[in-house]
């Protein structure tokens, strides 16, 4: 524990950060080990690296490794999209889905579902990222054109406005095509349950191209932070910086989306726990955005499965449940502000 | 008050009364005007006076009521929190609303339809007050209260969510109740409705000078002499009355509580004391409009209002902030 400047008690960023990671390594090996069935460390290892073709190698190559793999990236991706949604925004109620991106590509999925029943799931997972680019372009281009209030203000209003307009247009789609409607709410629940590799291949592009770019804007965002002015009077060009975090936060949470479907709760809170632990850096907040917000998705998985054995537990959810009352214990305990 | 502001709340008041004429007139059975009218002195066809004073009337006027009162709790938020983005439901009143009429329901499986909106109110209150209390440390933070609330409203809507894949056929008439409609709604819910929205809507007026101070801000606030806690903790109770007993009547109808308090400041400025009124005739159209509508457009299937209001509500917000951006 150091005390910073303003001093309040807080972790150093490296120890966080390395205990963050050990939990992560943790949380990933219980994933691989329980499920329906448990295996031992040592039948891990075989199955994984020695024996592909025995029993164990199967289930956990094509089932289990999969559904890690989407659990960390889509953690890791919401936490640090909603990190940058509460940056360029300044607001603390900003996440992912107040630029519309879960409205859009729930539309898209559901307007799928009811006009081509049978598309495979991967053309699925293209039209979410599709639905999602498309509704987040049309708020960044709107406000353009709209001069209302300040900026930061206006741009969520008018995402906020859009998500609530496509939702109608969903809950119409299922309203008319009922017998539809049950494939699209498994959809919309949100779940990493059967996730297979070629989705994971799209996602990893997407992600590392957007964490790539979320690491590279975090110098300026902590500018940002201060305000339009103060940014640009030392020397941030704010609305192409502004543009550029927004691609990021579509590339970042619209792939997690397109796999997963919507997932609250990560790109809300895990960008405020990190800032009651660390502080307000962007620098910092960032990397430990992802790396709590995959802790935490990842732990969720974990519980998922073990609170209805063995059936599963939506892992949106879980997240909300757990990571919730840790959430209140920090904000009881530093009070502190976000800038 | 300028002459602008009277203008604008003169046209409102007047687009609010149209709209309850066509409410009342028109649906399954068209009546005329001059007939309303009789059927409303106590003379008239008996026929339109059932219509009217047990399905019509009672719709309109808890529309209105409804509208209003969270109209005016979105404007108090969001000063409060001094957030645009937020309305009731960041102070967990939906949330909480709905845990309360599915909890209910859990305990109680015989009795449904008359506990379900007393117990929406219940709950709502709960949260509200339980995120004020964790929010609360030597005075309330506007963004911890936020967050509290926001991250409150998470847990309770998870916890929802659980009972409902659990799978219990009960929950989902509980949660049909929540959904957002005047459908079925009679002269019961308007009872337990009018005294709070009677004596909190003139309460809340009455506190709009230092909502305005407010607005500047704790430390200004305090500056100026104001005892901030304590006019907090008025306003929250007055958002939990107001937004709580809608919620509880008519479901939960998001929308307005968001974008009346913007159209009211579009039109007339940020001034509570001419905010508040303009927001409450806002959001009274917007609901017994889109009741309407929602009656309109596809009978005998009724839409819920809270649908149509996003629907039209959403396009014409952004219409109005670009109309703005012309100025």
């Amino acid at each position: 524990m150091v005390k910073d400047s303003s001093g309040m008690r807080r972790w150093s960023v490296g120890w966080l950060a390395a205990a963050l990671a050990a939990l992560l390594t943790g949380a990933m090996l219980l994933s691989l080990r329980y499920g329906t069935t448990h295996y031992s460390l040592s039948e891990i290892i075989t199955g994984l690296f020695i024996d592909h073709s025995s029993r164990e190698g199967l289930i956990l190559s094509t089932v289990r490794l999969p559904r890690l793999a989407a659990t960390v990236l889509i953690g890791a991706s919401l936490g640090v999209a909603g990190a940058l949604m509460q940056g360029v925004t300044r607001n603390p109620l900003a996440s992912p889905s107040v630029f519309g991106v879960n409205a859009g590509a729930a539309f898209a999925v559901v307007l799928m579902i009811v006009l081509f029943p049978a598309v495979p799931v991967l053309w699925r997972v293209c039209g979410a990222l599709i639905g999602a680019i498309g509704s987040v372009t049309l708020v960044f281009a709107l406000s353009k054109i709209i001069r209302f209030g300040k900026p930061e203000v206006k741009m969520a209003l008018i995402g906020v406005t859009m998500q609530t307009f496509l939702a109608v247009g969903t809950q119409a789609l299922l309203l008319l095509n009922e017998s539809k409607a049950e494939q699209a709410m498994y959809w919309l629940a949100g779940s990493v349950v059967g996730v297979r590799w070629p989705a994971i291949a799209i996602l990893a592009c997407w992600c590392a191209v957007g964490l790539a770019l979320a690491l590279g804007l975090s110098r300026s965002l902590a500018a940002l932070s201060l305000g339009d002015e103060v940014a640009a009077s030392l020397g941030q060009q704010v609305r192409r910086l502004r543009l550029m975090a927004v691609c990021a936060v579509v590339m970042l949470a619209g792939a997690s989306v397109a796999v997963a479907g919507p997932i609250g709760f990560v790109g809300l809170m895990v960008p405020h726990i990190v800032r009651y632990m660390a502080g307000v850096h962007y620098r910092v907040v960032l990397p430990l955005s992802g790396l709590l917000g995959a802790l935490l998705l990842t732990g969720a998985d974990v519980c998922s499965r073990a609170i209805s054995y063995p059936g599963e537990t939506p892992v949106g959810i879980v997240t909300a449940l757990i990571g919730t009352p840790y959430f209140i214990y920090l904000a009881r305990r530093q009070g502190g502000r976000m800038s | 008050m300028s002459g602008r502001s009277s203008l604008v709340l003169g046209t409102l008041a007047l687009a609010l009364a149209l709209c309850g004429l066509l409410s009342m007139g028109l649906g399954a059975v068209y009546i005329r005007a001059d007939d309303i009218l009789a059927a409303l002195l106590g003379s008239g066809d008996p026929d339109y006076r059932v219509i009217l004073l047990d399905y019509r009337l009672p719709r309109v006027l808890i529309g209105i009521l409804v509208g209003a009162a969270l109209a005016v709790a979105g404007v108090v938020v969001q000063t409060l929190l001094r957030n645009g983005l937020a309305s009731p439901g960041t102070l967990g009143i939906t949330a909480g609303a709905g845990m309360g009429a599915v909890l209910v329901v859990l305990a109680l499986p015989a009795a449904l339809a008359p506990w379900i909106s007393p117990a929406a109110f219940v709950g709502a209150a709960a949260v509200a007050l339980a995120i004020y209390g964790i929010a609360y440390k030597r005075g309330v933070d506007p963004v911890r209260l936020t967050l509290v609330g926001v991250a409150l409203g998470a847990f309770c809507g998870a916890g929802i969510d659980l009972l409902l894949v659990k799978g219990d056929a009960n929950l989902a008439t509980a949660l049909v109740w929540l959904a957002g409609s005047l459908w079925g709604r009679s002269w019961a819910q308007w009872g337990a409705l009018l005294p709070w929205i009677a004596l909190l809507l003139p309460l809340v007026w009455y506190l709009s000078l230092r909502l305005d101070v407010l607005g500047l801000g704790q430390p200004i606030a305090k500056g100026l002499g104001m005892a901030v806690a304590r006019l907090q903790f008025l306003l929250l109770c007055s958002v939990i009355g107001l937004a709580g007993s809608s919620v509880a009547a008519a479901g939960t109808i998001g929308f307005v509580g968001l974008i009346c308090p913007h159209m009211a400041a579009s039109l007339v400025g940020r001034r509570h004391h001419v905010q508040l009124p303009v927001a409450a005739l806002l959001g009274a159209i917007f609901v017994v409009g889109a009741d309407f509508l929602g009656r309109m457009i596809k009978p005998p299937l009724e839409l819920p209002a809270g649908l149509i209001i996003s629907a039209i509500g959403a396009p014409y917000f952004i219409y109005l902030m670009w109309r703005a951006s012309k100025r």
